[in-house]
């Protein structure tokens, strides 16, 4: 063996040993277990799958969380975006504390989110008596449950948002007046065009967010079935019900949902970078 | 189509950037607005945009009043310093936005789009996306974008200011070329007196929100209206002097000028091409520093009886450098000086020269 290859053995063998820890861990900590829920899953044939998933309390725990999420993910397309646009081209003194009030839900466990809106608008709260003789609960009703999502996933689209806004050149609007467009106008044509990817992949991480959210939901949504009992939460009721292979069924349609979301939202975030 | 502007007023916050600003432009002209940044020339040109609003003052395009208006009804074809390229667009999508705003057939947008692609040098780059192509090229689809609703004015913010020295230069040729086939009358604001006095037809010097001096690129070379102006434009000396008849005497030094009171303290102005050094053992100043720049060399020196910086430029083979080095003593005659006096005008006039 030569000094050369010796030498280049000397820097190969760690950075080999660096790649193949890397790999082990990664299979151990991701790929092992995502392999295990799908073997699992389809291990009692396809029909056990099928009727696991077709449950109707099933159907009707995935069904609410993804309208729930669809949901969401349309008012944070409007709001965040709001709330970005303001973040970035209001200047007041204020607005670090808004800046601030925006990252809070990631900084709050969702369990606590949960919690604050039970003792906002619960049963034993003022509001909530009044809203429940009112016709319309919040806590332990749908309404509970978009809140909390609303809540939790309030940071993506501002954040996906944000830094597209403060790249746009205010003389873009101006150059557009000049050249004879009205408010209107700029705004679908100019203004709007160059954020909506970044608007789009907020909205997609949202959705995808809302579809997973558990700790809010345990806490605030009730869990009744049929009603206000979201996917995460039933599959943990069919694990602690002793049913695994149902839980593992459920949670096999979860997957497949977040991980078509995925490539989606990098795809669109992709466009917005290059935009 | 004509401007006048009068008496334009525009403060932001307590600053008032633009002081009074009175001035009339004919049709097809093409119009500089010089001075240092900072000045106010781009708020006046906004103003004439519709892009701000003027304090008081007015505005008047082709003989009709148009304060009221905003920017979508003026008619004026605006460029941008950093271009303003709408990046999502097309160069293509980009130069017809002013035609499908106002709702021109789409074959004729088409046809307008060519034209101005050829006519600008970008042929077959209609496709591209803005990010793709290079300051100039941008800088060019962004006229070509202000030009294709045919405004009755084009006005242009330090247009060539993005862009590196070589482009610049190309592009103002060829902005000139263009104004020449096209007369559409245009204004644009530089701080570059090269750029104005290259391709202006008249030039207005604004300083600290005030015009200072309009006329043709010689008329302000030449009879500069104020020491502003004086020491504004080209490579200027400004020296202490004193005032004794015809002559203003620096130190041992002393030019004719003419109209000033005698005895006053003067700001005297010299042009560093106006001066004469030779090598003279018993002359007034100090060669401190020679340098070669291209065709010329400039020579700069110390005057001990006024403690003074004074410099001078010559061709490279002028028979002044004869004997010329660091450290020798050398004559000066000045050929062409203006003098203001001390104590005349505000502060601000005199402070205000770099």
């Amino acid at each position: 063996m030569n000094a050369a290859t010796s030498a280049r053995l000397r820097y190969a063998l760690p950075a080999l040993a660096l790649r193949g820890g890397v790999v082990g861990w990664l299979s151990l900590i991701v790929a092992l277990p995502v392999v295990v829920l799908i073997v699992r899953g389809l291990s009692d044939g396809p029909a056990a799958f099928w009727s696991a998933v077709s449950d109707p309390a099933a159907v009707d725990a995935i069904w609410l969380s993804l309208w729930t999420a669809g949901i969401a993910a349309a008012v944070n397309a409007v709001v965040g975006t709001a709330i970005a646009w303001t973040l970035v081209r209001w200047d007041v003194p204020g607005r670090r504390l808004i800046a601030a009030l925006v990252d809070l839900p990631l900084a709050i466990p969702t369990l606590v989110a949960g919690v604050l809106i039970i003792a906002l608008f619960g049963p034993q709260s003022p509001l909530g008596k009044l809203l429940v003789s009112g016709g319309m609960p919040i806590a332990f009703a749908r309404p509970g449950i978009l809140l909390a999502l609303l809540f939790v996933t309030l940071p993506f689209v501002v954040r996906a948002v944000e830094p597209v806004l403060e790249e746009l050149d205010p003389a873009e609007e101006e150059a557009a007046f000049t050249l004879g467009a009205g408010q209107f106008l700029t705004l679908t044509r100019v203004l709007l065009p160059p954020i909506l990817p970044a608007v789009a992949a907020g909205a997609v991480q949202t959705f995808a967010r809302s579809v997973a959210e558990f700790g809010s939901l345990a806490a605030v949504s009730g869990n009744i079935p049929h009603r206000t009992l979201v996917a995460p939460v039933y599959i943990l009721g069919e694990v602690e019900a002793g049913n695994p292979g149902g839980a593992a069924s459920v949670s096999l349609v979860l997957l497949a949902l977040a991980l078509g979301m995925q490539p989606l939202a990098a795809a669109l975030a992709r466009r917005g970078g290059r935009a | 189509m004509g401007i006048r502007v009068e008496n334009l007023v525009k403060s932001f916050g307590r600053t008032r950037v633009v002081d009074d600003v009175s001035f009339e432009i004919r049709p097809g002209e093409l119009v500089a607005l010089l001075g240092p940044s900072g000045g106010g020339k781009s708020t006046v040109l906004r103003m004439i945009a519709g892009l701000e609003a003027a304090d008081s003052g007015q505005v008047w395009l082709d003989g009709e009043r148009v304060d009221h208006l905003h920017a979508r009804e003026r008619q004026v074809g605006f460029v941008f310093q950093h271009y303003a390229l709408f990046r999502h667009m097309s160069v293509a999508e980009n130069i017809a936005f002013g035609l499908s705003v106002r709702d021109v057939p789409r074959a004729e947008q088409r046809e307008r789009v060519d034209t101005l692609l050829e006519v600008m040098g970008l042929r077959g780059l209609g496709d591209r996306a803005p990010a793709q192509l290079s300051g100039g090229q941008r800088q060019r689809v962004a006229l070509a974008r202000a030009l294709a609703p045919r405004p009755k004015l084009l006005l242009l913010d330090e247009p060539f200011g993005a862009v590196d020295a070589k482009v610049r230069e190309e592009l103002r040729r060829w902005l000139r070329k263009l104004h020449d086939e096209v007369h559409t009358t245009s204004i644009f604001v530089t701080h570059d007196q090269e750029e104005a006095f290259a391709i202006a037809d008249r030039v207005l010097i604004i300083s600290a929100g005030r015009l200072e001096q309009e006329g043709s690129p010689v008329q302000i070379l030449d009879d500069p209206a104020t020491e502003f102006v004086a020491r504004f434009v080209g490579d200027v000396n400004v020296l202490p002097g004193r005032v004794s008849g015809d002559q203003v005497h620096i130190g041992r030094v002393s030019a004719t000028v003419s109209g000033l009171p005698d005895g006053a303290d003067a700001h005297v102005v010299v042009r560093s091409y106006d001066l004469k050094f030779w090598r003279e053992d018993a002359g007034p100043g100090t060669v401190k520093r020679v340098t070669t720049i291209g065709d010329r060399v400039r020579v700069e020196a110390w005057l001990d009886d006024v403690q003074a910086p004074i410099f001078a430029q010559f061709p490279r083979r002028s028979s002044l450098l004869t004997g010329i080095e660091v450290g020798c003593r050398i004559a000066i005659e000045i050929a062409h000086a203006r003098a203001w006096p001390v104590a005349d005008g505000d502060a601000r006039r005199l402070g205000g020269a770099a």
